[in-house]
C-alpha cells in the first residue's frame, strides 16, 4: 500500500463521498491534539439531469456543515466549486480534501474469461477488488451460445470489460475466441457516444499480439497487463486491478458530469466507494492482525470484505441494497424468507407495499414502528445473501489439480466450501445508512449477528454516522489520522455476541455459563435453545467468560467443549445467542411470532409499549 | 434556523400549463425527415435510421475440421458477400471426392470478416428499420440532421411514480367522479378501446385485465395494489427500471402502491382536459436525477401564450407547500411553518432533521425533510 507523506500535519479535513443518491460530507479536525470527526452534512446527489454536475451536490452538503459548524470551507467568491485551502486560522478554511464516488451507479465491469471457475473467477476477484460492480461474467463454458454472449455485450453498457483467459504459453485459442465474441458484439460504453470502450487485458501473454489486432483502435482502448493466471496454480490479481483504478479515474470519472471540476480540487485520487471502504477495514484488519467481515449496506448495493488469515476479499452484490434494490432484495430472497423476521399483523400486500413503496421514493426513511421492523427484515436478507455470494468468491484457487477437461475442474469446484470459518471471525463492522440511522444499536447488532450468524466468539462495531469510505481514502495520504478517527470516532462498539452452533428443541439446555466480573462478582446463566440473552456490560469493561456447552452444541472449540475466553462489552453489552446454527425460526406462523417478540424484549430492540402490543 | 432547504424527493411535476419539449434522438444516426417550424401529431415519423442486425459466428475451421490458417483455401465467400440462410460458406473435399464436407449459412445477412486466428467467419445479419415517432403533438423547435428533433408544445403535465410500458396516446376519459374513487371491472367498457382513462385511489385487478380486453391505450390512476401488478406483469418486480412490459396498455400510477387517491390538483387538470388527446409514457428509472412516467396533454399555442407555469425549483422554504409521501401521514398536504436545523426524534426514535408542518385540518406534525416533497400549489 503506498502511503504518501506531507510535511505539515493538517488540521482540518473535509471528506465527501458522492453517493448515487446523496451526497455525503464528513469534516474532522484536530482538537486539543486529538482527531475528532466534527460534523456532517448531506444533499442529494447531482449526477444527473436537470442540474448534471456532481459538484453542486458536494456544495449543498458541505454548505450543511458550514451552517453546523459556523466554520467557512466554502469559496464564496466564484461560483465555480472551490475551497478555502490552506486552513488559515480560527474558522476559516481546510487542509485536506479527498472524495469517494459510486454515482451514476459506481464501476460497472463485465468480466469475460476462458474457463468459469478458473480465469473467470479470478477476473472477477480482480474487478471486485478494485471496486467494480460486476454487471455479468462470461467464459467460454457457461453454459451460453455465441449469440446469447453477443445479445448479453450488446445489451449490456459496461465502463469497463476485463478478459483473461489462458495461462502463459498455453493454449490461446479459447481467449481469442472470447476476445472475437466481444470484437463482433461491440458494446457501446455508458458514458460518452464517442469514446472507445476501455478493455484490461490480463490473459495468456502469447496472444497479446492477436488480442490487439481483434479488438481495433475504431472501438477499444485495450490496455494490457500481466496475466491474472499464469500459471494455473497462481492468480496475480494485483496488475489488472491497477490498471482498471486507472482506467476508472481516465474514462468513467471524466466522463461523468462536474468530476473534472472535482477531480482539479482533490489532494488525492477519488476513489471507488467501495475500494474506499475495503481499504480503510483492510488496514484496520492489518493492524490488529485480526479476522475481519465488513459489510456496506447501500441504497443499491450491499459490499460484503473479508480480511482472513491476512487473505482480503471484496465483493459487490449489485441490486441488492436498501432503496432503489430493495424490492429486488424482496423478490431474490423471497417473500417468506422477508416474513420470517417480522411478528406483525401485516398482510404480504401490506408487507411488499412498504418495501416497494420505498423502492420508488428511495430517499424516504420510516416513520413507524412497522416500516422500521419491515426494513430491517429485508436488511437481514440481504446482507445474508450479498455474504453467501462473498462466500462463493472466497475460495481456494481452483483448477490446481487434475485439470483434465473442463467439466472435472468444474466438478472439482462444487465439492470445494469457503475458507472463511464462522469459528475464527474476531470482528465484524457493519455501516451504510441503515444501521448507522438504526435508532438503537442492539438492532445493527441483531441484524449483523441474523445475517452472519458467525459462531463463539466475535466483537460487532458499527459506523457511527458513515465515515468509513471517508477515511479510506484519507487513508491513502494519512494513514495514522486514518486510523486515529476510524478507532476513536467513527467505529462504534456494539459487543461481543457469543453464540452456539447446533440445533436443539426449543427450551433445551445449551450452555452454562459464567461471567466474571471480578474474582468475587460472578453471575450465571443457564442459556436454552431459542433464547437470547444480553448482559448489558459498558465498552470499556471486559469480563472473563466461561461456557460450558452440552454436547449437542459448539461455542467454537468443538461440540460440547469448554471455552473460557476475556471480553470486551459495548454499548449493547455482551450477547449470547442460544438461537443456534442454522438459526432456528419456527415454520409455525405462531410459534414464530412468539419466539421473535421474545428476541426483541431480551434485547429491548423497540421502544416497550410496542413490544407489549406484540405480545 | 435554517430558512430554506433542498427537497430529498424532488416534487413530481402536476402542472396545468406549461412548456414542455422533448428531444427524440435516434439510437444511431439516421435520417430526420421533419423541418425546423413544422407541425407534426402524436404519429408523425421524425426520424429514421438502420440498426446494425446481430453478428453470427460462423466456426469454420472447427466445422471443417481443419486449421484456422488453412480455412482460407476452403472459403466459397469473401468479406462483403450477400448470403443466404443456408448458402455455402466453405467446403472440403478430400479423399477424390470421398469426403465432403461444407459449411453454411445459418443466417440471411453480409459476411463482416474472416479471422485466421480463429478460423471464424462472421455473419452480420439484414439492419433493421428503427422508425421514430414525434409521441407529442407540437412544433419541430430543432433539427440535428441524423441525429435528433426537438419538439415543443403549450400542454398540462402530470409526471406520476411509477409506470409501466411504453408510449401511447389517446383521449383522456375520467372514469371515477373522485379522486378518492376505486375503479371497478364495472368502470370499463368497449368505448374505452384506445382512450387513456383515468380513475381515482386504486384499479383492481379485475379493472386491469378488462382494461387490456378492449384495448385500453393508457390508464392513469392513484395506486395498485402491488400483488395484482404482479399478476399482470407475470414477474416480481425487481429494480424500478420499467417502460419496455409488453401488457397492452400504458399504466402510471401518480401516488405509489396500495389504495392511494391521486392528488386533487392531477385529478382536477384531468378533469379539465377530458376529451383531449394526450401522450403517456410508463418509464420509469428511480436513481439520481429519475426518469418518472408522465402524461402530457398538448394544447393550443396561441392562445396560451405567455400563461405559462414554469416547472419548480426544487427548493424548500418557509410557506412552501409539501406532500407527505410515507405512512402514516401518506398523501397530506400541508405548509412549512418552521425548518429546525437541529435533529428531532420521530416515533422510530430516529434522530433526523425535520419539517414542522401545518396540514389542511390545522394539525401541526413533525416530518423528516425526506419524506416530504415540494408541490407548486
Amino acid at each position: 500500500m503506498d502511503v504518501v507523506s506531507y510535511a505539515r500535519e493538517p488540521r482540518f479535513i473535509l471528506a465527501t463521498d458522492v453517493g448515487s443518491t446523496t451526497t455525503k460530507a464528513r469534516f474532522f479536525g484536530k482538537i486539543d491534539g486529538e482527531w475528532r470527526f466534527l460534523a456532517s452534512g448531506e444533499a442529494p446527489t447531482t449526477v444527473e439531469k436537470p442540474v448534471e454536475d456532481v459538484t453542486k451536490g458536494v456544495r449543498n452538503a458541505v454548505r450543511e456543515v458550514e451552517e453546523l459548524t459556523g466554520h467557512k470551507i466554502l469559496d464564496d467568491s466564484t461560483e465555480e466549486l472551490r475551497f478555502v485551502m490552506p486552513y488559515r486560522g480560527g474558522r476559516v478554511g481546510i487542509d485536506v480534501y479527498v472524495s469517494t464516488s459510486s454515482a451514476g451507479g459506481g464501476l460497472q465491469m463485465l468480466v469475460a474469461g476462458v474457463v468459469k471457475s478458473i480465469t473467470a473467477e479470478s477476473a472477477q476477484r480482480a474487478a471486485l477488488g478494485a471496486g467494480a460492480i460486476v454487471m455479468d461474467v462470461l467464459s467460454v463454458d457457461d453454459g451460453r451460445e455465441i449469440h446469447e454472449k453477443i445479445n448479453t455485450l450488446r445489451f449490456l453498457r459496461p465502463d469497463m470489460i476485463l478478459l483473461a483467459g489462458g495461462t502463459d504459453g498455453g493454449d490461446k485459442t479459447h481467449v481469442l475466441e472470447m476476445s472475437e465474441v466481444i470484437a463482433v458484439a461491440k458494446p457501446r460504453p455508458r458514458f460518452g457516444a464517442t469514446f472507445r470502450l476501455p478493455v484490461v487485458y490480463a490473459g495468456n501473454k502469447d496472444a497479446r499480439e492477436d488480442i490487439k489486432r481483434i479488438l481495433s483502435d475504431d472501438f477499444f482502448d485495450v490496455r494490457i497487463v500481466d496475466n491474472i493466471r499464469p500459471q494455473i496454480e497462481v492468480e496475480k490479481v494485483e496488475p489488472a486491478r491497477n490498471a482498471i483504478l486507472e482506467l476508472f479515474m481516465e474514462h468513467v470519472m471524466a466522463h461523468a458530469p462536474g468530476y473534472e471540476k472535482l477531480m482539479k480540487l482533490v489532494s488525492t485520487d477519488i476513489m471507488p466507494t467501495p475500494a474506499a471502504e475495503g481499504l480503510m477495514i483492510r488496514t484496520f484488519a492489518e493492524m490488529k492482525k485480526v479476522n475481519v467481515i465488513g459489510v456496506g449496506m447501500g441504497g443499491a448495493t450491499t459490499n460484503v470484505y473479508s480480511v482472513f488469515d491476512g487473505r482480503f476479499l471484496r465483493t459487490v452484490s449489485a441490486n441488492l441494497g436498501m432503496s432503489y434494490s430493495i424490492g429486488n432484495v424482496l423478490k431474490e430472497a423471497g417473500l417468506e424468507n422477508v416474513k420470517r423476521w417480522i411478528p406483525l399483523d401485516l398482510t404480504d400486500d401490506e408487507i411488499m407495499g412498504i418495501v416497494y413503496n420505498k423502492m420508488i421514493r428511495p430517499t424516504t426513511i420510516p416513520m413507524s414502528l412497522e416500516d422500521l421492523v419491515v426494513e430491517h427484515a429485508v436488511a437481514r436478507e440481504s446482507i445474508r445473501m450479498a455474504f453467501n455470494h462473498h462466500k462463493y468468491l472466497a475460495r481456494e484457487l481452483k483448477g490446481v489439480k487434475r485439470e483434465r477437461t473442463i467439466s472435472d475442474i468444474f466438478e472439482e469446484v462444487k465439492a470445494e466450501e469457503t475458507y472463511i470459518d464462522l469459528r475464527r471471525v474476531d470482528y465484524i463492522i457493519g455501516t451504510g445508512g441503515l444501521l448507522s440511522r438504526a435508532p438503537r444499536r442492539a438492532q445493527s447488532m441483531i441484524i449483523l449477528a441474523d445475517a452472519f450468524q458467525p459462531i463463539g466468539f466475535t466483537y460487532i462495531m458499527q459506523d457511527s454516522v458513515f465515515m468509513i469510505p471517508h477515511l479510506g481514502v484519507l487513508s491513502k495520504i494519512y494513514r495514522e489520522i486514518a486510523l486515529e478517527i476510524f478507532e476513536k470516532e467513527c467505529l462504534v462498539p456494539l459487543g461481543t455476541l457469543v453464540a452456539a452452533a447446533g440445533v436443539g428443541s426449543l427450551g433445551e439446555k445449551v450452555a452454562d455459563i459464567t461471567i466474571e466480573y471480578s474474582e468475587q462478582e460472578k453471575e450465571r446463566v443457564e442459556l436454552t435453545f431459542g433464547s437470547v440473552v444480553r448482559i448489558p456490560i459498558p465498552q470499556y469493561k471486559e469480563v472473563v467468560v466461561t461456557v460450558e456447552p452440552t454436547k449437542k452444541f459448539d461455542f467454537g472449540q468443538g461440540y460440547g467443549r469448554r471455552v473460557r475466553k476475556r471480553v470486551r462489552g459495548g454499548v449493547v453489552g455482551v450477547v449470547i445467542d442460544g438461537r443456534g446454527r442454522p438459526l432456528y425460526v419456527p415454520q409455525d406462523p405462531r410459534e414464530r411470532r412468539k419466539l421473535l417478540v421474545s428476541w426483541f424484549k431480551a434485547l429491548e430492540l423497540y421502544p416497550g409499549d410496542f413490544l407489549t402490543k406484540l405480545s | 434556523m435554517s430558512e430554506e432547504s433542498f427537497a430529498y424527493t424532488p416534487g413530481l411535476a402536476v402542472t396545468p400549463l406549461t412548456y414542455i419539449t422533448r428531444e427524440r434522438a435516434l439510437p444511431i444516426r439516421g435520417e430526420t425527415l421533419v423541418n425546423q417550424g413544422e407541425k407534426v401529431d402524436f404519429e408523425t415519423i421524425v426520424g429514421r435510421c438502420y440498426l446494425e442486425g446481430p453478428p453470427y459466428i460462423v466456426k469454420v475451421a472447427e466445422l471443417l475440421g481443419v486449421e484456422p490458417e488453412e480455412v482460407v483455401r476452403y472459403l466459397r465467400v469473401k468479406v462483403g458477400d450477400t448470403v443466404s440462410k443456408g448458402t455455402n460458406l466453405a467446403s472440403y473435399t478430400a479423399f477424390l471426392g470421398l469426403l465432403k464436407k461444407s459449411v453454411e449459412s445459418p443466417v440471411e445477412g453480409v459476411v463482416e470478416g474472416f479471422s485466421e486466428i480463429t478460423g471464424h467467419l462472421t455473419i452480420r445479419a439484414p439492419p433493421r428499420v428503427i422508425e421514430l415517432r414525434a409521441y407529442i403533438r407540437g412544433t419541430v423547435l430543432k433539427v440535428v440532421p441524423g441525429e435528433s428533433v426537438t419538439i415543443g408544445t403549450p400542454a398540462a403535465f402530470i409526471q406520476g411514480i411509477i409506470g409501466f410500458g411504453g408510449e401511447r396516446h389517446g383521449v383522456i376519459e375520467l372514469v371515477s367522479s373522485s379522486n378518492q374513487d376505486v375503479v371497478g371491472p364495472d368502470q370499463i367498457g368497449e368505448h374505452h378501446a384506445g382512450k387513456i382513462i383515468v380513475g381515482g385511489s386504486l384499479i383492481t385487478y379485475e379493472a386491469l385485465e378488462k382494461a387490456r380486453k378492449v384495448g385500453v391505450a393508457g390508464i392513469v390512476v392513484g395506486g395498485a395494489k402491488i400483488t395484482d401488478l404482479e399478476k399482470v406483469l407475470g414477474y416480481r418486480i425487481g429494480v424500478a427500471i420499467t417502460g419496455r412490459e409488453n401488457i397492452g396498455f400504458t399504466l402510471v400510477l401518480t401516488e405509489g402502491f396500495g389504495k392511494l387517491p391521486m392528488s386533487k390538483r392531477a385529478f382536477d387538470i384531468f378533469k379539465e382536459n377530458e376529451g383531449r388527446e394526450a401522450a403517456i409514457n410508463g418509464a420509469t428509472q428511480v436513481r439520481a436525477g429519475v426518469i418518472r412516467p408522465e402524461v402530457i396533454i398538448p394544447r393550443d399555442e396561441e392562445s396560451f401564450a405567455g400563461a405559462l407555469e414554469p416547472l419548480g425549483e426544487g427548493k424548500m422554504r418557509v410557506g412552501s407547500t409539501v406532500r407527505i409521501i410515507r405512512y402514516p401521514y401518506f398523501g397530506e398536504i400541508g405548509t412549512v411553518i418552521e425548518l429546525p436545523v437541529e435533529l428531532h426524534k420521530i416515533e422510530t426514535e430516529s434522530p433526523v432533521r425535520v419539517v414542522r408542518v401545518r396540514l389542511q385540518d390545522g394539525r401541526e406534525v413533525l416530518i423528516p425533510r425526506a419524506n416530504v416533497e415540494i408541490i407548486s400549489e
